[in-house]
This record gives structure tokens, sequence and C-alpha cells, in this order.
């Protein structure tokens, strides 16, 4: 039987936790909460004259079941009215109850506004503090905007006891956070920095927190506290650690203190005081003396309180970064810590350095480290630590020693962690790129990376080999020798296959003279993957074989032989299918002078950022910092790797003329531009001309634009008025499963979408063919968001460079959608143009769906009904309907439809094989939401049942709406 | 600043949980991957793991861990000795804490932490004033 060790043993909280405890299995756990719930409840309701112990009692149990994992959702306004009970333990559980399960009813809120306001105008401190506590623990906007005015006089009033001042500084602080316009700057802001003086360091604490914080808003109010903060931390560093008993903590004084004094000052540049620069220069280097000092104590206690003072003492020193000599001690103290058997040490030791690793002033110095980190990298046992090895060495890697550091990574990369592999590999490329030894070192280094971790290789990074080569003749022979020579291992990775068709494809040439990689080796080679690889990379290769033609006309034959080949001409892959017909066609009609432009080699690509930096800043934020700081300072040049550069990739226009591959998609990311290594996204002009080599001799072959879609091209009627386009709704919601295809025909103007979707982004391709031979004037399409859309989504067009579409061309346009929140209704796309002298309007919707914001999502069948029953409490969070099909019911093809929709499918979940059931989230920027689906066919009576759960009911409605049209 | 302080059971359950930070959603499935995660380490593994966008700073007692999610701002040792402390006061109030003395005086072991950390900041580390607010209630119910 467990003792009760203090106070007022609760007797029924002791059986209650007694039978959790002995509950054998999950299912009696619930069942015994459950009943102790439902117990509780009907106390509440029904027994008003519960006392304040068992109110005290119930609301212990519900702690309990709480931290259990289970969601409390009553109680509250029984612990609303213990807020108003005179005794000191009620008041106390109430705001407890309050403060750990927080809800946000806005009844609720009111209530407890006003039992505050009550609490903070008490006599008694113990009361002010309990009230001063809650607010500083949920305050809220409401609650800020009702309790701002007192709380500034309780801290600045002389008559204020040291425990309500601590409380209010730190209470201020929650609402400045939540609501920083309801605290406006006065009087007292200066008399809050003098707090800094107070005798008691409880309340110098919690001041420091409150004064960083406002101080990091609005630095210029509070510079006189720099002054103070220095004295501060002067007299406690200073002192014996019997000055401060009651703030010394294993002999090291008020080290909590200290942190926060020091962090406070790394708000500020140093002070320009030479004296108070001279002053805070004293106290860092007593703090760096203290280290070398034998410990007082053995205890580990110790040692961590008084090196939590100094690594901050550290970081000050390297955010000031103007004491060349502080800096080099610091960087000694770093690396002794770099060989401490304490890994805590270590783990920190090297994260400091990194930091360090970045100023002019210490780079050498760390730079002495190297080999210490390597064997770190090596014999380390935490991943955690060896990961903070990899940023030092990525952080004091320069030309000296960029070769080793980059061939022990690459060493190293062999048996890495698969949790850190994907950042090595983007931080090996930018090291082996920023600086090379030569661009044949370059070339040997990212494709040894591609061989030794192909699968972590995003496609910033072989894109970036393929810029790098093209732009610099000096090194492409001898790229097209190392890419014949690596895709001759027997299982090579299909990056590598993608790489070396590219580069082959542009330079073969340069090694066909040799017999052993002679025009029809260097084909057979490629084609030998050809069967192996993905969709993306075949119509890679399909490019390469069609500037194959182009460089070895001897083997024309057995390359049009491929493009002939039923499987490419007739792949389910549109894309290839497409590929392959307009390659063989041009390679057919086309004479050698056409082909030789047409297929000529890729002009340089414009120099640009490196977008495997910006794929790292993304991944790393606080690296790009780094990055900066140390560019800016090394040169007096602009920093080349700027951050604002990253993120505007609009800044990098593409105006080279593309020639062929340019048409080749390579596999877009969605999320940037300057992702992209074809410039795909450089503009409709470039891609423009590019198309209309294309179609101009596809069009008698395949009947039809670019993007002829197979399944279905309903014509469409010609429609001058502000209505929606006749079809236009139907074709919309085609698009619903799928996302390319023809959004809208007619005798004059065919308008093709292709689309890519990742998470809450999308980006449109809307392709705009004239059909005629006259040229459309004045043609301008414009998107526009009607009503409540505009806030739900962000809508990003490029206007088109022309306004004349050629007769017979067609124009491409990029439409950039972010989606903010749930939705129903589509964006318009309206177009005007002017053909042989009359206006024309067209109207119609952008195929963008809530669904597209959707990923699928893989769980279990006990997981899945967890959820599903979470999902049906609130009203709305379900929608069932039961509908006639539309379509003769068929299991394939609801499948498919599905999975197009975006369900990832549960299989196995419902045991009758003809139900589907589905799960995914749908992922707008402000909020994802989860959702599960259950469609229940019924051959005989040809109807659907279909139950749609998810957490909201906007979304729960627009879901079940969009697949009401698909079955 | 802080975002949470767990105390949890080598079992893995929670024995107390404060948040500073609210979660949105699904704070019981984030809690249990984060307390795996914790458990899951070795003695000779460093005491602090980064963790989403948040680092965790963790210490065992016996069979109890406590984890504390700080943003980038904190300094680790300066947690981990916080949490030291936060036990000390423990064992001083309840002497020679144990897990039971916790689960049984939840409302107790809630006090203490508030009166050292409040909206996520350090309050006060002084054992003794720590302590005052509570000994003033336990006299005043006697």
């Amino acid at each position: 039987m467990p003792t009760v060790a203090k106070g007022d043993g609760m007797r029924g909280l002791a059986v209650f936790i007694s039978d959790i405890r002995n509950c054998k299995s999950k299912e009696a756990e619930q069942k015994r909460i459950n009943k102790e719930l439902a117990n509780i409840r009907s106390k509440f309701k029904g027994d008003k004259t519960l006392d304040g112990y068992n109110k005290k009692k119930y609301v212990c149990k519900l702690l309990f079941i709480f931290l259990l994992g289970h969601d409390i959702d009553f109680g509250h306004m029984e612990a609303v009215n213990l807020l108003s009970s005179n005794k000191y333990t009620e008041k106390q559980i109430g705001y407890l109850f309050i403060s750990v399960l927080v809800n946000t009813d806005s009844a609720l809120i009111r209530l407890i506004i006003q039992a505050i306001k009550n609490d903070l105008e008490a006599r008694h401190p113990v009361h002010i503090c309990l009230a001063l506590q809650c607010i500083a623990n949920i305050g809220s906007k409401e609650m800020a905007e009702a309790l701002t005015k007192e709380i500034p006089k309780l801290i600045v009033s002389g008559e204020t006891i040291d425990a309500v001042k601590q409380s209010a500084c730190l209470c201020l602080l929650r609402l400045f956070r939540t609501s920083p316009e309801t605290v406006p700057p006065g009087e007292w802001t200066q008399r809050v920095g003098h707090l800094l003086n107070d005798q008691h360091l409880g309340v110098v604490t919690s001041a420091t927190s409150l004064i960083h914080t406002l101080a990091q808003k609005t630095p210029e109010d509070f510079k006189p506290c720099v002054q103070l903060a220095i004295s501060r931390l002067s007299r406690i560093v200073t002192s014996s650690y019997t000055d401060l008993q009651d703030y010394t903590y294993y002999f090291v004084p008020a080290p909590w203190l200290s942190v926060k004094l020091l962090r406070l000052l790394q708000v500020y540049p140093p002070p320009e005081d030479p004296a108070l620069r001279g002053r805070l220069n004293e106290c860092l280097e007593t703090i760096l003396n203290k280290a070398q000092e034998p410990p007082k104590s053995k205890k580990v206690q110790h040692s961590n309180a008084k090196n939590a003072v100094l690594f901050e003492a550290i970081n000050l020193i390297i955010h000031h970064d103007t004491e060349p000599s502080l800096l080099v001690r610091a960087c000694n103290q770093l690396g002794q810590f770099l060989q401490h058997r304490e890994t805590n040490l270590r783990y920190l030791a090297l994260e400091s350095m990194c930091l360090l690793a970045s100023s002019e002033f210490s780079h050498e110095a760390v730079k002495k480290h190297m080999d210490t980190v390597i064997t770190a990298l090596k014999t380390e046992r935490d991943v955690s630590v060896r990961q903070r090895a990899v940023d030092l060495l990525y952080g004091m890697c320069d030309k000296s020693n960029a070769e080793e550091i980059v061939a022990e990574m690459l060493s190293y990369l062999e048996t890495a962690d698969y949790s850190i592999r994907e950042e090595m590999v983007l931080k090996v490329a930018i090291l082996a790129e920023k600086y090379p030894v030569d661009y044949t070192w370059y070339v040997d280094t990212i494709l040894n990376l591609i061989r030794i971790a192909g699968d972590y290789v995003s496609d910033e990074v072989w894109y970036r080999v393929i810029q790098i080569v093209i732009n610099r003749d000096d090194v492409q022979g001898y790229a097209a020798k190392v890419v014949f020579e690596a895709l001759q291992a027997p299982a090579c990775h299909e990056n590598m296959v993608k790489v070396g068709g590219y580069i082959l494809g542009e330079f073969g040439n340069l090694i066909a003279g040799d017999q052993r990689s002679s025009p029809m080796v260097q084909f057979q080679l490629l084609h030998s993957k050809y069967h192996l690889c993905s969709a993306p990379t075949r119509g890679l290769l399909l490019s390469t074989y069609i500037k194959f033609i182009n460089l070895f006309p001897e083997i024309k034959g057995q390359l049009q032989d491929v493009l002939r080949n039923n499987n490419n001409l007739q792949n389910a892959d549109a894309e290839l299918q497409q590929r392959a017909i307009e390659y063989l066609q041009l390679s057919t009609v086309a004479s050698q002078d056409v082909l030789a432009t047409v297929l000529e080699e890729m002009p340089p690509f414009p120099e640009r950022e490196s977008s495997i930096l910006a794929k790292l800043k993304k991944k790393k934020p606080n690296v790009s910092d780094i990055e900066v700081v140390k560019e800016g300072k090394k040169s007096s040049n602009p920093p080349t790797l700027n951050n604002s550069a990253a993120n505007t990739p609009e800044a990098t226009p593409a105006s080279a003329p593309v020639p062929v591959m340019a048409a080749a998609p390579a596999p877009a990311p969605v999320q940037s531009a300057s992702d992209d290594l074809l410039g795909l996204s450089a503009g409709p002009a470039a891609a423009a001309p590019v198309t209309n080599n294309f179609a101009a001799p596809a069009a008698p072959a395949g009947g039809g634009g670019l993007l002829v879609d197979v399944f279905d091209t309903p014509p469409a009627q010609n429609n001058v008025s502000t209505a929606l386009a006749p079809q236009a709704e139907e074709n919309f919601f085609k698009f619903a499963i799928k996302n390319n295809g023809v959004l809208f025909e007619n005798e004059l103007l065919q308008i093709g979408v292709k689309a890519e979707y990742k998470g809450n982004l999308g980006r449109l391709g809307l392709f705009y063919g004239n059909k005629t031979s006259y040229p459309f004037q004045f043609f301008t399409p414009t998107v526009s968001c009607p009503g409540e859309l505009a806030s739900a989504m962000n809508v990003q067009t490029k206007p088109l460079d022309v306004n004349t579409v050629e007769g017979g061309a067609q124009v491409q346009q990029i439409i950039n959608v972010e989606c903010i929140a749930d939705f129903v209704d589509a964006p318009i796309l309206s177009i005007k143009f002017s053909y042989s002298g009359s206006m024309q309007q067209i109207n119609l919707m952008l195929p963008v769906m809530l669904n597209k914001f959707f990923e699928p999502v893989e769980m279990d069948a006990t997981s899945f009904f967890n959820r599903w029953k979470q999902l049906s409490r609130r009203p709305g969070q379900e929608e069932q309907k039961i509908f006639k099909a539309s379509f003769p019911i068929n299991s394939d093809t609801s499948r498919t439809k599905l999975l197009g929709f975006g369900f990832g499918l549960l299989d196995g979940v419902d045991p009758n094989p003809d139900n589907f059931v589905g799960a995914g989230i749908i992922k707008a920027q402000s909020s994802q939401v989860g959702c599960l689906l259950r469609l229940e066919p019924n051959m005989q009576a040809q109807m659907y049942r279909l139950t749609l759960r998810t957490s909201s009911k906007s979304v729960t409605t627009r879901l079940a709406d969009l697949l009401l049209k698909l079955f | 600043m802080l975002k949470f302080i767990l105390l949890v059971n080598k079992q893995g359950q929670t024995r107390l949980a404060q948040y500073y930070e609210h979660p949105e959603h699904d704070r019981v499935s984030v809690e249990r991957d984060i307390i795996r995660k914790c458990l899951a380490r070795e003695d000779n593994q460093c005491s602090f793991l980064e963790y989403k966008n948040f680092k965790l700073v963790y210490r065992r007692y016996a069979s109890l861990y406590f984890i504390v999610g700080v943003d980038h701002t904190e300094n680790e040792l300066a947690i981990l000795e916080l949490i030291h402390n936060i036990v000390e006061t423990y064992d001083k109030y309840f002497d020679k804490v144990c897990e039971l003395d916790i689960m049984f005086n939840l409302d107790k072991a809630y006090m203490i932490l508030e009166e050292m950390v409040m909206n996520g900041r350090i309050v006060e580390m002084n054992q003794n004033r720590i302590l005052l607010p509570i000994r003033v209630m336990d006299q005043a119910t006697q």
C-alpha cells in the first residue's frame, strides 16, 4: 500500500490511482477511467453541496487522467467556481486546474478574468501571486486587454513585496508576447530597468527575462540596462561563493541569473563607452579564468553550473566578435572540452565552436582542431554529437582544408547514420562547389557523392553539377569521360544515369573518338539502364537520344528504332509517349541543318545562387546566418550567399534562349523557381519558341496541340460573356482526380493545364494554344479570387511577356498557388483577347480544389479506428451521404479515383474487400486537417454510402461535395 | 524559453506535465514520441537532443526522467541544473521524493514547479523561498 507523504491524504484519489496501476490491459484502464469520469461528472452536476475537499479530490483525479493522455472537456466551470473561494488551498487548486487544462472557451475566459481581477485587488499577496501566475501561464489576448493596465504598477511600486514583483514581471512578459500592442511603453519602462539593481536576486532574475524580451523589440528604450546588467554581472562573478549564499548553487554564485544577464547583453553590440567595455571584458576574463581553476567540488552539478555560465560568456564573446584575444581564449577553452570525458561538454563545445568558426579572428584557431573533430566524427558513439562534428567541419572549411574535409566527410558518409545523410550530402555538395580544388575534382566529388549516397542526393545536387559542367568548357571532356566510366558499374544509381545521360547527350562527342567509347557503345551503355529507370529518367534519356541523333548521325537508325518502339510510342505515360512521337517526327522530318539548330549544345546557365544552399537553409534555418556572417566579413563584396537572394526566386531571370533540352521537363520541384535546373520557370517567352519548334512538325501526327489529352477533349462552344464558359464546370471537376489535361477548348483556343502540388503549394502551367492561323491580340489572362477565397488562398500569376499569340502558336503561363486555409470556390481565370477585330472573353474556373492539397496517410487498422472514433464527438465532423451511382460501379475505377483524389487507401481495415477505407491530410498553411473516409458500394442497388470524418466542418462538407461528383 | 516540462517513469507513463506553450494538436502522440526518444537513449549519450524545431534536455533519476523542451535561446547546461534544482526542491519538501509522492500529491508538485518556472522562464531558484508559500498553506490547513 502506497504511503502518502504529506498533507491531507485523499483516500479516494489513492484508491483510484491504485486501481489504475493494477489494470492489466489498456482496455481495463480505459474502462476504469470512463467509470471515474462518469462519477465525477455526476458529482459535479448533481451535488451542489460538494465541499472544497471533495472538489479538490476530483480535480486531482481529473489531472491524473489528463496525464494518462486523455483530454478533459469538463470541470472547467467547477474550477472557475473554486477561484472565488476564500480558502487559499481551494483557490490554488482552481488556478492549477485552469493553468494545466487550458480551455479557450470565451465565456469561461470572461469569468476567469473577473476572478483574476478580484484577486489582483485583494489584500493578500498570496492571492495576488496566484492570479499573476495564472496570467503568466495562460494569458491570452483577451486577458491582455482586460488586465494590462494593472501589472506595470505592481512591478514598479515600492510597496509591492518581492514575490509579487517576480510574478508580475513574468506576467507582463506573457501579455507582451501575446499582444505587444496592449503593453504600451511608459514611465514604467525606465523604472523596470532599475530592478536589475534590486537586492533580491529572484526579482532580478524575473526582471532580466522581462527586459530581455522587451529589449529585443525596442532595443533603444532599454539601452541604459546594458550598464546596469554589466555592473550586476560584475558583482556576481567577482563575489566569492559565500557572499550570495541564498543564490549560490554548488559553489557557483547565481548561475541562472548570470546566464540570463549574459543573454540580455547579447541583444546589444559591445558598449561604446571604453570604461564600461573594460568592465565587461574583465567579467568575461574572470569567467574564462575560473574555468581553469581547480573545481571546488567533484559533483557534476558544480561543473555544469560553472560551465553553463562559461558557455554563455563565450556566446557573448562570439556575438560581439571584436576582441581577438577573448575569441582565441574561448577557442582554446572549447578545444579542451572537445576531449573532455563528459559527452555533454563535447557536444556543446562542438556546437559553440561552429559559431566561432565564422569569426575572422578565431577561424584560424578553430582550424587547428580539425583532427580532433575528424576523430570525433569517427569515434563518437552518440549520433547527435557526430551531427555536431559534421556541422563544425562544414563551418571550419575553407580553401586550405576543403580537400581533406570533403574527403573525410565522403568516407564517413559510407557508414553515416541515415538520419543525417541527406544533410551531409548537401553539405559536401556545397563545400565542393564553394572551394573547388579544380573542376575535375569537383566533378569527381559529386559523382562520388552519387555513388556513395545516391538515394540521398536530391535533384538540386545533380542539377547543379550539370549547370557547372555546361558553364565551364574546360571540364566537359573530363566530365563525359568519368560519367561514362561511372555508368559501367553493374549497379549504378538512377541519379548517376540522369547525370550521365544529360552529360553524354551534350558532350558525348568529346569522347567518341576513342573506340572504347564510340557513339554506339555510349548509346548501348545508356540504353542498358533505360528499362530499370523511372519515367522521368526515361524521358531524360529520350532527350539524350535525340541529341545523339544530331551528334552521331551514323547511329540514327538504332536511335529511331528505340523511339519507334511500341513501348515508347504507346507508353501509358503521356510525357514519354509525347517525347517519343515528337522526337521521332523531328528526326524524320527536319533537315540536318534544322536538327543542328534545334539540338545545339546548351548555352551557359546564368550564374545564380546555388539552389543547394537554399535547400540546406530550408532544412536548418540557423545555418544560413553563419554563412552570411562569414561571407560578409571575409570580403568587402556583397555576400554572394545572401539570404534574400535565395528567398526571391523571381530575381533569377534566365534570359538565355533555351534550345531543345529545355522542353524536356526535368522533374521540376514545386517550391521555388530557383530550384529548377532547366530554367523552365524562367518565363513563358523562353519556353514558347521551343514548343513551337515541336508543335509544328508534331501537329500532323498528333492531330492537336501539344497537350493532347487522349481521354477527353470535348469541344466547347465559343462564348463571349462574363458567365462561365459552357462545360467549364464539367471539365473543372475532372481535374479533381488528375493534374494534367485540357481545361478548355473551342474552335479558336485550347487551354491545357499541367499542375504539380506539394504540401500547401501548387504550381500550374497553363498552355494557351491558338488553333487559328491568325494572331490573337491583346491576349490577357487574369486570375482572381472571389469573395472568401481571397483570404484562403494566395495566387501569384506571372504576367505574359507577350500580348499577342501568333496563329498556331502556344504560350505558357505559370501560376503559383498557396493554400492558406480550406476553401470551397475556385479561382476564376478570365481570358480576354481580340480575334479578327472582335473581343472575346472566356471565364473558367481554375482547377484548384481543396483535395489538391491532400497528402495520403498510411496507418494500421487500430490507429484508424482510434481516430475514427475520436472524430465523432462534435457535430459537423462527420458527413454521410447515401446516393445513386452516377457511373457504373467498378472496384478498380473507384480505387484509381480515390487515389487520384489524394487518399491513402488502407487495405484490410474493412473486412469487406468491396469497401474502401482511406486517410489523408489537408495541408493548408494555417492548419492541417486529417480526413478519414469510408466508401461502401452496394452493387445490387447501384448505390454508395459515403462517410467522411474530419476535424473541420467546412472541410468535411467540401470534400464530400467533391467526392459526390466522382461516383 | 521552456516549452514544457515532463516527468515520466521508466515505463514511459507521464506523471507530471506542464506546458508553457500549448501544443496545438495531438499533445498525446507528440508527448509519446518525445518520451520514446528519450527513454531509448543510453547513459553514454549526451543529455540534449534536437527534436523538430526545438531541443530536449533530459536527466534521469533512478526510474524517473525529467524532460524539458526548450527553444534555441536557452542554455542547455543551465536547464540541466534547473532540473536538478527541481528534484532537490521536491526532495526537500517530500523528504526523499519518489514517484508515488508525486502521484499522490500532484497539486503540491505542480505548485512547487509553479514557484520555480512561470511562463517558461525561471522565477526563483532559492529552495527556501520556493517552498515558502506551500509551507504557509500547509500550516493553514493543519
